[in-house]
């Protein structure tokens, strides 16, 4: 048995690039399944989640612009770099959520083909989801998918990874930047996660994740007026019916999911229809 | 025969004789014109001489309409293929045509719109959806990516006063083609074409209870909004009342489509060709009064080139003819009602009072009705009101700006997002543009032009959803993996 | 000369003026014109409108068989359109080639018509293919046989290769041989021109070069007189007036068959150019056929029924 004291990990929030602890100081404690101590996650603030929207309004334009070639090797180089931590993930998955090294590994393996496949989603999404509408007159009319802006997301407990991802990927492919609450139970993945991020060529402020309570941090990103769409798929569904009242102040479009799907990417895009005559 | 002369055109009025109002109306329900238990009057607004008396359904009539909406579904409509069901609605589409003239001259009296206008855009574009629309009933495995094929079921349309035949297209159309059934209220100042619509579901022999149109005022809304009995919500009207509806379904399985107001900028490039541009600017806010959600109501002027396009712009506005919206040389009818013209007259209020500068074109208002003569203010900056709020009426504000960021953020500087206008020569500017507006149609070298294929529908405050093309279809279509 | 101030002569500053012009977006003003089609003229305005568009008519006989016989039937109808009511206003002008101008001017005088104007087709009309004395020389045996007004045409094939300068050098000519005899109108061709940016650009290039008139076409290339084109010659010549305080006249030619089309024309005139514009002074219509429909609407008007073409005469 070895003397040495391992060095443990502060676990921070994401926001702009950057690993700020809470404004707030607050922090609640965590357990692996066995009921050990293991860390102290922030509690993350309203001021937090307020830091965290600036930063992803800032960056949404910018990401927005890019390519979508480019949006699509920056989605490919995430998952690239979660493919070379596997061994890194699957054991916060076994400590903390106590599930079986078998199911762990495939919920990383599952993750990693998730965001490949999002990846892949990026410069499709205008030819399937737009359209070249024939007016019956003489004009040049087409409709294009465009980002929605600002999207705030709340991952599901578990699975902490899978879902955490099922949360960012769709929402950013398609030129949106996210501010995203963690699981509560088992933040350890998505601050893992935001490593990875942080690696991938993700420019600052696209991502932002956040740790704390769901039911305290969901409320502030339902009546945040600049927030442009709110996944709850994470969220209980007996909340759903409050939440979608506060985001009705600036009619956010709120929606749930079950499942991965490309109405998950187009949910969080406006259609823009544009008009111009064709004459000589 | 060298000296100035003058063409006064002398009315052209066109005949109300192929229209027939009855006294009084009822509810269309189950197929069946039942008797309203109490009733308010509507008028002809540019004369206001009261044209009819309108039912005011409440819970008993919504209820009944609801049921009627949910035997039909289940009972017929679900199981018809949709290759029967398209024929209804292009049976609907040629009886709309043939009847179009009726249909032009029932909506002028009622909406105080000008006839040239219903006969020209309203009425052709109302039967146009049901064309469109027609076709999706059996091609909704093609209906794109993110939907079922599956209707969501009942569905209940609440629908503006603006145009209400069209907006009554653009609801029920899409709807029928999905497969759902409907329960529609047409707006309390302007029931009639909703009413003369009902007979024309009969006529196309509609199954009783796949229409369902009942009339009343916002309580009848709130009675349709807040139905246990329907599945999908389908509102056309302002942005304070869509938020009312938005909380109300919100602890509900109701799916909701909004289509809310709008500020949209309309942004004359310094390359614009200034005369067409002049024709986009009257077309973009004096169309159908202004009351338009997307009316290009800020005018956003390249500084450089503001003081030609203003002069040009108050020429043009001298040739606007208002007046009898019955007569066919009409451009600018009546404003819809009374309530409307004092919030017109309240904005423009506080335009004067924030220290901008009116200037009103010079045209007679008529002695009886609601009339708003064509108005634009300049000097206005962001922070006016009248730049901010939505008027809904005859009146532009004017800005300016420097280089083509400022243009687009000034554009974009409000909580609204459903139309903008661009006016350039130069394609690269157009398509730079169009790509950093944030708003659901852009126009650019026109404006306010619609067609059932074109999706219509707003960013932001101005709504969820889109009417029109695959898009608008899909509103009507359950979503794939939504919970 | 000065042209207005707004060029010096040279290739340059024509360039630079020239470039000063906004574009016109063709669906645009073709919309424009469509929704002035709809205004719809009744009773006392009609009856207005169509003496109006008798009196501007330029009655029009530009055939190879033309003879003497056929030009002076031609000027008897100008001077007194309907024989039988006297209260039918003469037409604007008869306009012939110029080997017919001396018996048209002669004719008319004759029949009592001297108010009645002669204009004469010149420069090579209708291709403008002739070198430039030939086109003088055209134009000077008009004006020596009584022209007082010269329908000139452009070189479209100048214009179209870019030689503004040549164009404008031309009209500058004429309009100097004209002097004081007669009025100038600049023939575009428009169905050449082919582009709205292209008719604005030569209408601000014959204005500045002194034409007292633009005119759309020679009647022998389709299409000619369309509405949108004489809209953006209408506004062309309003703006003209915005910069330099001159009224330029406006003769749409070629098409223009009935008295609804006549009606459209003046619909046009009245809403782009303005009022001021409605005067035989400043607006022709180059037709022939057209007299006649004009003559039967007025006798509908007056008698309550439609009229026949036996009633009107032919010539």
């Amino acid at each position: 048995m070895s003397n040495r004291i391992d060095v443990k990990k502060t676990y921070k929030l994401f926001i702009n690039g950057a690993f700020p602890r809470t404004e707030s100081g607050r922090t609640y404690e965590i357990k692996s399944a066995k009921g050990v101590f293991i860390a102290n996650p922030c509690l993350a603030s309203r001021k937090d989640l307020k830091d965290a929207v600036v930063a992803a309004r800032a960056a949404q334009s910018s990401w927005n612009k890019a390519s979508a070639y480019n949006k699509g090797q920056i989605l490919y180089r995430i998952a690239e770099m979660l493919e070379g931590r596997r061994a890194q993930f699957v054991d916060e998955i076994v400590l903390v959520t106590g599930a079986t090294k078998s199911k762990a590994e495939k919920e990383v393996t599952d993750s990693v083909d998730r965001l490949v496949w999002y990846a892949g989603w990026s410069d499709k999404l205008s030819s399937l989801s737009g359209a070249l509408n024939p007016v019956a007159g003489p004009y040049y009319n087409f409709t294009v998918p465009e980002s929605m802006g600002v999207i705030a997301a709340i991952a599901p407990e578990v699975p902490s990874l899978l879902g955490l991802i099922e949360a960012i990927a769709p929402i950013i492919v398609g030129g949106n930047t996210i501010v995203v609450l963690a699981s509560t139970k088992a933040p350890l993945s998505a601050m893992s996660f935001a490593e990875v991020i942080a690696t991938s060529d993700v420019p600052a402020g696209v991502i932002n994740i956040l740790t704390g309570k769901k039911d305290e941090i969901a409320p502030w990103m339902a009546s945040h007026m600049d927030i442009d769409g709110f996944d709850i798929s994470g969220l209980a569904a007996k909340s759903h019916g409050a939440i979608r009242i506060a985001g009705a102040e600036n009619l956010k479009r709120i929606y749930s999911f079950k499942s991965a799907n490309p109405g998950r990417i187009l949910a969080y895009l406006e259609d823009k229809t544009v008009w111009h005559p064709i004459g000589l | 025969m060298g000296s100035p002369v003058s063409f006064d055109y002398a009315p052209a009025p066109e005949s109300r004789a192929v229209i027939s109002i009855k006294p009084k109306y009822g509810h269309f329900i189950g197929g069946k014109f039942v008797a309203g238990s109490k009733h308010f009057p509507t008028i002809n607004p540019a004369t206001e001489e009261v044209l009819s008396q309108i039912a005011l359904a409440g819970k008993a009539e919504v209820d009944a309409a609801v049921k009627a909406a949910r035997k039909a579904y289940t009972t017929t409509w679900s199981k018809m293929s949709g290759k029967e069901r398209g024929k209804y609605l292009f049976r609907i589409a040629r009886i709309l045509q043939e009847r179009a003239r009726e249909f032009a001259v029932l909506e002028t009296l009622d909406n105080g719109k000008p006839i040239r206008e219903s006969r020209d855009v309203d009425i052709p574009l109302a039967a146009a959806h049901f064309f469109y629309h027609a076709g999706w009933a059996d091609k909704l495995e093609f209906a794109g990516l993110g939907t079922s094929t599956k209707p969501h079921g009942v569905a209940g349309q609440i629908i503006p006063w603006n145009f209400p035949l069209l907006m009554l297209a653009w609801k029920i159309a899409p709807a029928l083609a999905a497969g759902n059934t409907v329960v529609l209220k047409p707006a309390e100042s302007t029931s009639l074409t909703a009413l003369l619509f009902a007979e024309v579901c009969q006529q196309a022999e509609l199954p009783a209870g796949v229409v369902n149109i009942v009339t009343g005022d916002g309580s009848t809304g709130a009675l349709i909004v807040n139905h246990p009995g329907i599945d999908k919500i389908a509102f056309t009207g302002s942005t304070e009342v869509g938020k009312i509806i938005a909380r109300a379904v919100a602890p509900t399985h109701k799916s909701v489509t909004l289509e809310l107001g709008g500020k949209a900028a309309n942004i004359i490039f310094e390359d614009a060709a200034i005369d067409e541009a002049i024709e986009g600017i009257v077309n973009g806010i004096f169309f159908n009064q202004g009351h338009v959600c997307c009316a290009g109501s800020r005018l956003i002027l390249q500084e450089n080139i503001a003081e030609e396009v203003l002069e040009k712009l108050k020429k043009r506005m001298s040739k606007i003819r208002m007046g009898d919206p019955m007569d066919k040389n009409t451009d600018l009818g009546a404003i819809n009602s009374k309530e409307q013209l004092l919030k017109i007259r309240e904005l423009s209020a506080s335009g004067d009072a924030e220290g901008a500068q009116r200037w009103t074109a010079p045209c007679e208002l008529p002695a009886k009705g609601f009339w708003f003569a064509p108005t634009i203010f300049t000097g206005i900056t962001q922070s006016h009101r009248i730049a901010r709020e939505e008027i809904f009426g005859p009146v532009l504000s004017v800005l300016t700006f420097r280089t083509p960021q400022e243009g687009i953020d000034k554009a974009n500087n409000t909580p609204f997002g459903l139309s903008a206008g661009i006016w350039s020569e130069k394609g690269s500017r157009i398509f730079w543009a169009s790509q950093q507006l944030r708003a659901g149609v852009i126009w650019a070298n026109t404006f306010n032009k619609f067609d059932p294929t074109s999706p219509f529908g707003g960013y932001k405050e101005s709504g969820w959803g889109r009417e029109g093309g695959r898009h608008g279809l899909s509103a009507y279509l359950k979503g794939v993996g939504h919970e | 000369m000065s042209f207005y101030g707004l060029v010096d002569g040279s290739e340059a500053s024509l360039k630079n003026y020239l470039g000063s012009l906004s574009g016109v977006d063709q669906v645009g003003a073709d919309e424009r014109a469509a929704m002035l089609a709809t205004r719809s003229i009744k009773t006392t305005s009609k009856r207005w409108a169509i003496d109006t568009a008798i009196s501007m008519v330029d009655l029009t006989t530009l055939e190879g068989a033309d003879t003497p016989g056929k030009v002076q039937a031609l000027c008897t109808k100008a001077v007194r359109p309907d024989p039988t009511d006297s209260s039918v206003p003469s037409v604007g002008a008869i306009c012939v080639y110029n080997d017919m101008v001396a018996v048209a001017r002669k004719h008319l005088d004759l029949v009592g018509g001297a108010h009645v104007g002669v204009a004469a087709v010149s420069t090579a009309f209708p291709s403008g293919r002739a070198s430039m004395p030939v086109k003088i020389q055209d134009t000077r045996d008009a004006l020596d046989a009584g022209a007082s007004e010269i329908d000139m045409v452009i070189d479209r094939g100048a214009f179209l290769s870019g030689d503004y300068i040549g164009v404008f050098n031309e009209i500058v000519q004429i309009r100097e041989l004209c002097g004081t005899r007669a009025h100038l109108k600049v023939i575009f061709e428009t169905g050449e021109l082919v582009t709205y940016d292209n008719v604005r650009k030569a209408s601000f290039l014959a204005m500045a070069a002194g034409a007292d008139f633009i005119k759309t076409s020679t009647g022998k290339i389709a299409p000619a007189a369309t509405a949108p084109v004489v809209l953006v010659m209408l506004e062309a010549v309003r703006d003209f007036y915005q910069m330099t305080q001159s009224r330029i006249g406006v003769k749409p030619a070629g098409g223009i068959r009935n008295t609804k089309d006549a009606i459209k024309q003046l619909v046009l005139v009245n809403e782009i150019a303005g009022p001021e514009w409605l005067t035989p002074s400043l607006f022709r219509i180059g037709a022939s056929a057209l007299l006649n429909d004009l003559l039967m609407q007025r006798m509908k008007l007056d008698d309550g029924y439609y009229a026949s073409p036996a009633y009107v005469t032919i010539d």
